[in-house]
Parts: C-alpha cells; structure tokens; sequence
C-alpha cells in the first residue's frame, strides 16, 4: 500500500559543485564529521495544518530530528548540539552567516523549508560547505504528509551521498522475526519496520512459527520459512496484498529462501531423506531446477548481484563451509580455509564480499572475505549471532545476537545489531520485542 | 500417592543437587553424558511403558549411539505391536549452530532414526519425519548438558 502512494517528486535546482568536505568511508571513522543540522524552517499556515494532520507541534523540527539521528547513526557524522545554533532556520536557509556556523565549528549546514501545497508535504533542503561558505547541494520535493518520515531518510540519503561519494541506506526497511515468550516456546512473527526503528508493523499473527523472512529486489514481495499446518515450507507474501502463497510443490521441507537478483526466481534448499540440496523456482513459469546433488547438506544459497553466481554453505568435506559455484551448480569450489566452521555466507550488494558467521572455540563471529576466499575478515564476536545481511550501499551489515541464559534458563533475549564493514560503529538496533533473522531492503527511492 | 509424589520430587532435588556438585566439581562425566550425547532420562518420555520416546546425538552428529539404536528397537517392537499407529519423528538441533544448517541436520537425525525403524520392518507409510532446528529446545540452558538434550530426534504418535 506504502510503496504507491510514494511517488516522489525530486527537481533539482540549480547547483554548483565544489567538493571540499570529504567524507572517508572506507577506514574506521573516529573522527566523525561536525555537521549542524538547522530545523527546516515553517510559516505559520503549514505548521496549522500540518499539526491537524500529522499531530505533531513542527513538522519541521521533527523531519530534522529524523536526519540528526540518521546521521549520528552512521557513525561517521557528528549533529552538533542545536541550543548551540545562532541563526534562526528561515534565515538560514536563505543565506547562512557562515561565520556563525564556523564558531561552533560546524562543517557541513543543512537548513530547508517545509510547506503545506495542496494537500501535500513540500520541503526544499541544502547542504552547505561551511568552510568554503558554498552552497553544495539544493533539491525539493513533494509527497504526501504521512511520508514525513520517509522526507528525512531521503534528504539523509542524499546528504550521505554528497558527502561520501555513495549511496546511502535511510530510505531502507527491515524485516525481521518479532520473537517473545519463553526459550521453548517461542511465539515469532513477521515484522517489518523502518531502518531506524520506526513504523513497526506485525505481518503475521504469530499462530506458526516463521523464519528466515527475505526482501525481493524491489521490497514488495517477501520469502521466507513458515510452519503452517506443521509443515515446514518456503512461502512468498505480497506485502501490499497480504497474499500469501507456498513456492513449489516439495515433498518435504523447504528452507533457506533468497530472491535471485532479477526477482524472477526464488533458490532454497529442499530436504528429503536426510540430505538436503539447493533448487530453484522461476516464478513466472514454475519450473523447478535442481542445482546441486551431493549427498550433504547444502543451504543458505546467496546470489551474486550480476547473478551469475552463488555461495553457499554445505558440509560435503565433514564441517560447515563457503563453497561458491555458477548459478548452474557446475565449478563448486569450496572457498573457506580458516580455522572454525562457516555459515550463512551472503553476497554484498557491490559484488566484492561476502559476509559468513563463523564459529571457532565457542565463539561466534561475523565477518567478510572476498568472493574467491582471500582476505577474511571477522567483525566482530560474541556468544551467539549469525546470519548478516547487507545494507544496499554495502557499507554495513546487520545481524541478530543473542544471549547465554544462566544456570536457571533465564535472561535469554535475542536483538539485532548493525556493525560497519570497518568493524567500527557497532550498536545494538532497537525493537520492541525480541528480535532475529533481519533483512535488509533495497533502497525505496532512488 | 501424595507420598510417593513428594518421595518422588525429593529424589528429582537430590539428583539436581548431584548435578550441580558434579559440575562444581569440573567433572567431565556428570553420569549423565557419555562423551556430549545425554543418556539421562530427564525430558524423556514413554511411548509406552519401557519404550522411550527419543534418542540423543553428538554435537554435529546424526549417527546413531549404540543406546539410541537400543531404543529405537524398543520402538520398532512397540510400532509393530500397534500396526494402526503412525508417528512423526522430530528432529531437533542445539543452540550453537546457524539456523538453517540446525533445520537440515534436524531433518538428518529424524531420518537416521526413520531408517533404522525401518530395517526393523516399519514401513515408511507409518513414518513421517519432521525437523525444527533449534527452534524448540527442551532445555533453555546455555550449558553442554542442556546442549545435549536439546540435540535429540523425538518419536511422537500421529494419531
């Protein structure tokens, strides 16, 4: 239903471009960059009828708000303080006193306007180079009022990519599993929500238990593991429609789901007698292909983006490791050498890495290596977490971690945590229940 | 009765006590592992009277233990008694593994128990095999004897 109504309308004005203010995503940031965030600006008639539609005091404040917080998030942005701010944000967007800003040792400006025009929610925002008091970039659009969060992932986004040459991951979705109840009897549903938490909503009941929820490469559709009637099977939801539908005809259990990168096909693994093997199912025409036979188990196949290849996690040399293959299922190779066993490998969207979970002395671990095996890195460590999943830039991952329980069984929880691919930047992500098996959306607006 | 409850409770507390003080003690045999497979009886259940209910695995293992294939046996005698019953045997994985491995090793210890039911001359009809990872432990412990109950394949009547 969301993705309908948001056709937004991006025109660009004018702009020059002087690319002084740099930012380096590519090393651990411990220094992230100061930026001033002034409230985008409102008159009088628009914050009135803003606050009858939306019930919020200043639209303004609050789409700002939205990108102070995307920004510290990240990690490599520091939103200085606003009660430090000596310009009022109407004028400040119409010209900023680049010396005031300076003083409080602001490096980047971002002001805007918002306005109520016909029905609609227009904001106009630009990024300033304080230091060289340039204007970096300028651009309005228009959408309707209860997108007013998704206004401030977007101008995030493009402040993001300004400054740091990439594309950003504000305007993104997660899906996850909502869990809550005891350790033996966990009731889990479906949940989608904002990348920063907001706009929770429960897709499934929580009558099955559900696993493994997977975006299509353009968000609307989800795969993913229900117990329906007791019978483990793949299934697709349509998240406009609420359709739901199970993929194949399998005669046992079918886990481990991904889109393949054209949407067209969905690839899992399909169990019978004990041995578990990777298949495909067009979606269009339902065939079902067979890509590996060996008896092993063979699961949690990923996609390369250009989808001419898939990793794979399979136990065929006696332990859980990464093997790589053609989308065919010819030229395996088996691509994880290091000590410990390796799971959940997952292609990054940029097509260079892989990340894995890896588990060595009791330990578990998410880490990264490149697609031929070389250059494993691990990220970070902890008692229990697994299965990443990429940021559509590339740039981070999220995962679920969960907890030892004591002696008596108590105090387990289960919560999802993003980290950078630096390793840098790790912190937990929150949610109102318990939470697992995360999956990122691709951006919603380009 | 109401004696025979609480005699029965003291016993559960002596044995827990037991418990404790073996692994207080660091010892690697609490009489309850033998090697990481649980042979205790704690969490089992009975089919019917001396037919256990499940079998244990090693970490990372779907063979069967020389004690599971002894209760499998006793099983496959009782199924063979009861020609009208069917079951469904769930196979089940520890914590200390990623969720999709955990569901496919769960389905290999459900059919490890499903074909040696069936070399004792149980037909495949009457057995259907069911896997949920490490979904529902028994034991929400984060501890190897925990561990080594959670690791298990469970016979249960289908109707």
């Amino acid at each position: 239903m969301i993705f309908r109504y948001i056709i937004l309308f991006l025109i660009l004005l004018p702009l020059k471009v002087f690319a002084v203010i740099e930012v380096d995503i590519t090393r651990g940031n411990l220094s992230p960059l100061p930026v001033a965030v002034s409230p985008l600006s409102i008159d009088k008639d628009s914050k009135e009828e803003f606050k009858k539609i939306l019930k919020k005091d200043n639209i303004g404040s609050e789409i700002s708000k939205v990108v102070e917080n995307n920004l510290k998030q990240s990690g490599l942005f520091n939103p200085l303080d606003k009660d430090a701010f000596l310009q009022k944000p109407d004028i400040a967007n119409l010209k900023p006193r680049f010396e005031d800003w300076n003083l409080i040792k602001a490096q980047a400006l971002i002001t805007g306007k918002v306005t109520f025009v016909d029905e609609k929610l227009r904001v106009e925002f630009r990024l300033w180079d304080v230091l060289a008091g340039k204007e970096m970039m300028a651009l309005a659009f228009t959408t309707v009022p209860s997108n007013w969060r998704r206004v401030g992932h977007i101008i995030t986004d493009k402040v993001y990519e300004r400054l740091t040459g990439e594309k950003g991951y504000f305007d993104t979705r997660i899906i996850y599993v909502a869990e809550e109840g005891p350790k033996t009897k966990r009731i889990k549903k479906l949940a989608i929500m904002d990348q920063d938490g907001f706009n929770n909503k429960f897709l499934t009941l929580g009558n099955e238990l559900v696993l493994t929820p997977r975006f299509s490469p353009t968000n609307q559709m989800v795969t993913y593991l229900s117990y329906f009637r007791n019978l483990p099977r793949v299934y697709l939801l349509d998240i406009e429609t609420g359709m739901q539908e199970v993929v194949g005809d399998f005669p046992g259990m079918t886990f481990a789901p991904r889109f393949s990168p054209d949407g067209k096909k969905i690839i899992m693994s399909f169990a019978k007698d004990g041995n578990s093997d990777i298949y495909t199912m067009d979606l269009e025409n339902r065939i079902v292909e067979r890509i590996t036979n060996y008896p092993s188990i063979d699961t949690s196949p990923s996609y390369s983006p250009d989808g001419k290849y898939i990793c794979f996690n399979s136990d065929r040399s006696g332990y859980q490791q990464i093997y790589v293959m053609s989308s065919n299922g010819k030229n395996v190779k088996r691509i994880s050498f290091g000590t410990g066993i390796y799971g959940t490998p997952v292609w990054s969207p940029r097509g260079d890495l892989i990340a894995f979970t890896k588990l060595h002395k009791g330990k578990f671990y998410i880490g990264v290596m490149r697609a031929d095996g070389t250059g494993e890195r691990l990220l970070t460590e902890n008692f229990y977490q697994e299965a990443p999943s990429w940021s559509p830039n590339g740039r981070v991952l999220i995962f679920y971690r969960e907890t030892k329980t004591n002696s008596k069984g108590e105090g387990f929880s289960a919560k999802l945590w993003s980290i950078d691919l630096t390793g840098y930047n790790e912190k937990m992500v929150k949610t109102k229940t318990d939470a697992s098996d995360p999956s990122w959306s691709s951006l919603l607006s380009n | 009765m109401n004696l025979r409850k609480i005699l029965k409770n003291g016993f559960l507390i002596l044995l827990a006590s037991l418990v404790l003080t073996a692994c207080a003690t660091q010892k690697k045999t609490t009489g309850q592992l033998q090697g990481d497979v649980y042979t205790g009886k704690d969490s089992v259940e009975y089919l019917a009277s001396g037919v256990p209910d499940r079998v244990f695995f090693a970490t990372n293992e779907t063979v069967l233990t020389t004690a599971s294939r002894e209760t499998l046996r006793k099983q496959a005698a009782w199924l063979r008694k009861n020609s009208k019953i069917t079951v469904v045997l769930e196979g089940h994985a520890d914590e200390r593994g990623t969720r999709e491995y955990n569901l496919a090793i769960g389905e290999r210890r459900a059919n490890s128990a499903k074909d040696y039911l069936m070399t004792y001359g149980i037909s495949s009809d009457r057995i259907s095999v069911l896997s949920y990872g490490k979904e529902r432990p028994v034991d929400s412990g984060s501890n190897p004897l925990a561990w080594s109950k959670n690791r298990r394949s469970v016979t249960v009547k289908a109707n």
